[in-house]
């Protein structure tokens, strides 16, 4: 039923038509209003300012720490006020807060871009330099003659033979691990589940003491990289484990009871379905636990020495790695090893960056979500499957 | 042939029970079932060997030292003589100084990546946040001896002149008013604390912006509905909702600032006395002890170690524990239904 209105023709007394309601805009939340830009931009040029002002003659401050404090102090009185003097309290409080928390957030990836960028800044020419992958310090002392060459070619192989044996140890044990207490479960699991937890509150120097005083001391198996790859397997164990159980975790468990409503076992579920669909979760967590040790100094400071030549075998002698490399060589005298270090560190951030990037190029995804290729696989199969449309 | 009544629910005799659910494994599940128990039952014991062996040896240690290991501040094991008290002090100063200027970074940088940024930055700043956790702590120890320690060392000296009426920026060692003192500054509990901040920051962040996200979406609807602004809708959803996820969060960085080891050796000067000045070159922490001391190799000295590290681990798991059960109940039982 509609009611129709009587069309009235205004009259020369009749009263004007109401006003229609403005047309109503969405809300952007996430968007900052130019002109909250302006007078932000305005307040902190008169923050700036005027913090000058106050900053040599009245306040007991100096140095360039001060000075910022002092300005942003300033901003931000400034910001409120003339905030304030255009939108109520409340407005003026959001916005206000809004400058605060942004500055967090700046601080937060500041931090990072200079930790980042400083290191490679020093060390990156130094990396590139042919000697540092191909040759030791073997030959060289603080009081060598000019032109030795020198480099870090025995840390950047104890560092991978290291990872390594850790990966080798702690992968294969961590994710069956998982899958006990995801896949199999009972009370059992519920015990292991609480001790991996408490594993991970150990500290990576606890470890390296651990083995130092086991190994090392008791079975008097002395300074080698086993050692050094079985510390980093302490740490390194919980850590995948406690991951990969959030993966598998994710993995919907209609996929499961579907595998097994068609009469498949428990193992060929797993390794069917739910290992699959994982995939790409599994992977992730196995490369994070990777860039996780990769740059722990203490256990292998601790258990493997540093050995000043190559030594290929991690299974005797003392083996050099890349954060004991810059530990010796951070504060050393001769400004050829420290150059060294800073570029021993500039590799280390390059392995981690590397692990990083490829956990989020394989993680990206959902757990079941394939690959462009595969999808272009999957696809052009189903093309050649459906029969060519006749016409 | 006369079947039996297969379906009669009117019948009166008719009980309906539930099935007998009875499986049957294959050879294969069984093997699965066995050889993954036996990893797990592998993985517990080395683990619980671990704790055990850390127990053992550090107990012959504590049973030598008595209670002076709490209330001793010397590091003399082939006497007899070693205690924490110092150490310990130490350990958790650092880590205060640490969650004071980390704390706040974490938690506005969680708040802008959930509230404030816009979806394509959101992924960006995720990501960054994940990248600082793995950037290894040798890297931010070179970076804080070389970086920060320098830009410090005027910040301590203000604090120690201006503020010396607190006591934990007093300073008694050297005179501050004089000239020529900076590098005095250096190497102190406060300058590491500074530099385990960088390393708390990501923790803590990442964790609360989880908790944070998880705010529920129907009440922060509900708030922009009444007129709230996004502050508004901070301090009365996001906040309220998050504060167990959020305090957890900050135990977690707790703890990774009391194991924290490389970037406090690098920076801090050894030595074992109990002090409460920050500011003032003394004090240490249980990591850096050892990393320090580990070369003396006797039985003594390794088993005393032992005990340190034990108390560091205590430490850690009680704190750990805390922030793991915080975070879990933050998370459980939470979401509403609109």
């Amino acid at each position: 039923m509609t009611v129709t209105e009587p069309i009235v023709r205004p009259g020369p007394d009749a009263p004007p038509p109401a006003p229609r309601p403005p047309e109503e805009t969405r809300v952007a939340l996430r968007r900052v209003a130019p002109d909250d830009i302006g007078v932000a931009l305005g307040a902190a040029v008169a923050g700036a300012s005027f913090a000058w002002v106050l900053y040599g003659r009245i306040l007991p401050v100096s140095g360039w720490q001060g000075y910022l404090i002092t300005a942003y102090a300033s901003f931000l009185l400034l910001y409120a006020i003339a905030t304030r003097m255009r939108l109520d309290r409340v407005a003026a409080s959001d916005r206000v807060a809004g400058a605060v928390i942004s500055t967090g957030a700046a601080l937060m990836v500041g931090t990072v871009a200079t930790v980042i960028g400083y290191v490679f800044v020093k060390g990156f020419g130094r990396m590139l330099h042919a000697d540092f992958f191909t040759a030791t310090q073997r030959h060289f002392s603080a009081l060598s003659a000019d032109g030795v060459a020198v480099g870090a070619a025995h840390a950047v192989v104890g560092t991978f033979e290291q990872m390594g044996i850790a990966i080798v140890l702690s992968v294969p044990l961590g994710v069956i691990a998982a899958i006990y207490m995801n896949e199999v479960g009972g009370r059992f699991a519920g015990v292991v589940r609480v001790v991996v937890e408490a594993m991970t509150a150990i500290p990576s120097v606890v470890a390296g003491l651990f083995v130092y005083a086991f190994f090392v001391i008791s079975l008097g198996q002395g300074f080698c990289g086993l050692a050094a790859g079985l510390a980093l397997s302490v740490e390194m164990m919980p850590v995948v484990t406690r991951a990969t159980e959030v993966v598998l975790r994710l993995v919907p468990n209609g996929l499961r009871e579907a595998s097994l409503a068609l009469g498949a076992g428990e193992f060929r579920t797993l390794w069917n379905v739910v290992l699959p669909t994982a995939r790409s979760g599994l992977v992730t967590a196995v490369i994070l636990g990777c860039a996780r040790v990769v740059g722990e100094t203490a256990p292998v400071l601790l258990v493997a020495g540093g050995s000043a030549g190559m030594n290929w075998n991690p299974f005797s002698g003392v083996q050099n790695s890349l954060p004991y490399f810059i530990w010796v060589n951070y504060k050393s005298p001769s400004d050829e090893l420290n150059s060294l270090a800073w570029g021993a560190g500039v590799a280390l951030l390059l392995i981690v960056l590397v692990l990083f990037t490829l956990a989020r190029l394989i993680g990206g995804r959902a757990p079941g979500e394939s690959g462009r290729r595969k999808r272009r696989r999957a696809t052009a199969v189903a093309k050649s499957l459906t029969p060519e449309p006749t016409s | 042939m006369a079947h039996p009544p297969v379906f009669a629910p009117e019948s009166p005799e008719f009980i309906d029970s539930p099935r007998r659910i009875v499986v049957r494994r294959t050879r294969a599940d069984h093997a699965f079932r066995w050889t993954t128990r036996g990893v797990a039952i592998l993985v517990l014991g080395l683990l619980v060997a671990i704790g055990g062996y850390l127990l053992y040896q550090g107990s012959s240690a504590l049973d030598r030292a008595g209670w002076g290991f709490l209330t001793e501040d010397v590091w003399e094991p082939k006497s007899g003589t070693f205690g924490v008290r110092g150490l310990l002090t130490g350990t958790i100063l650092v880590a205060i100084v640490a969650l004071v200027v980390a704390v706040p970074i974490a938690l506005t940088a969680a708040l802008y990546i959930t509230e404030f940024a816009p979806r394509r930055l959101r992924g960006l700043l995720t990501s960054t946040v994940d990248l600082m956790a793995a950037v290894p702590s040798i890297i931010y120890g070179i970076f804080g001896f070389f970086v920060l320690q320098p830009q410090l060392i005027p910040v301590s000296r203000w604090l120690a002149v201006n503020l010396d009426f607190l006591p934990i920026f007093e300073i008694r060692t050297i005179d501050v008013k004089a000239r020529f003192v900076d590098s005095q500054f250096s190497s102190s509990l406060f300058i590491s604390g500074v530099v385990v901040s960088t390393m708390v920051i990501p923790i803590c962040c990442s964790v609360s912006r989880e908790v944070f996200g998880q705010a529920p979406p129907g009440e922060k609807e509900g708030a922009l509905a009444l007129g709230a602004t996004r502050w508004g809708v901070i301090r009365a959803v996001v906040l309220p909702f998050g504060r167990g996820g959020m305090i957890g969060g900050i135990m977690l960085g707790l703890g990774r600032a009391l194991g924290e080891t490389i970037a406090v050796a690098m920076i801090i000067s050894f030595n074992t006395d109990f002090s409460f000045r920050i500011l003032d070159g003394q004090g240490s922490t249980i990591s850096s002890l050892i990393v320090l001391k580990y070369g003396e190799a006797d039985t003594e000295s390794i088993s005393a170690l032992m005990a340190a590290g034990l108390a560091l681990f205590v430490l850690t798991l009680a704190v750990n524990t805390v922030a793991g059960v915080l975070v879990a109940r933050s998370r459980s039982g939470k979401s509403t239904e609109i």
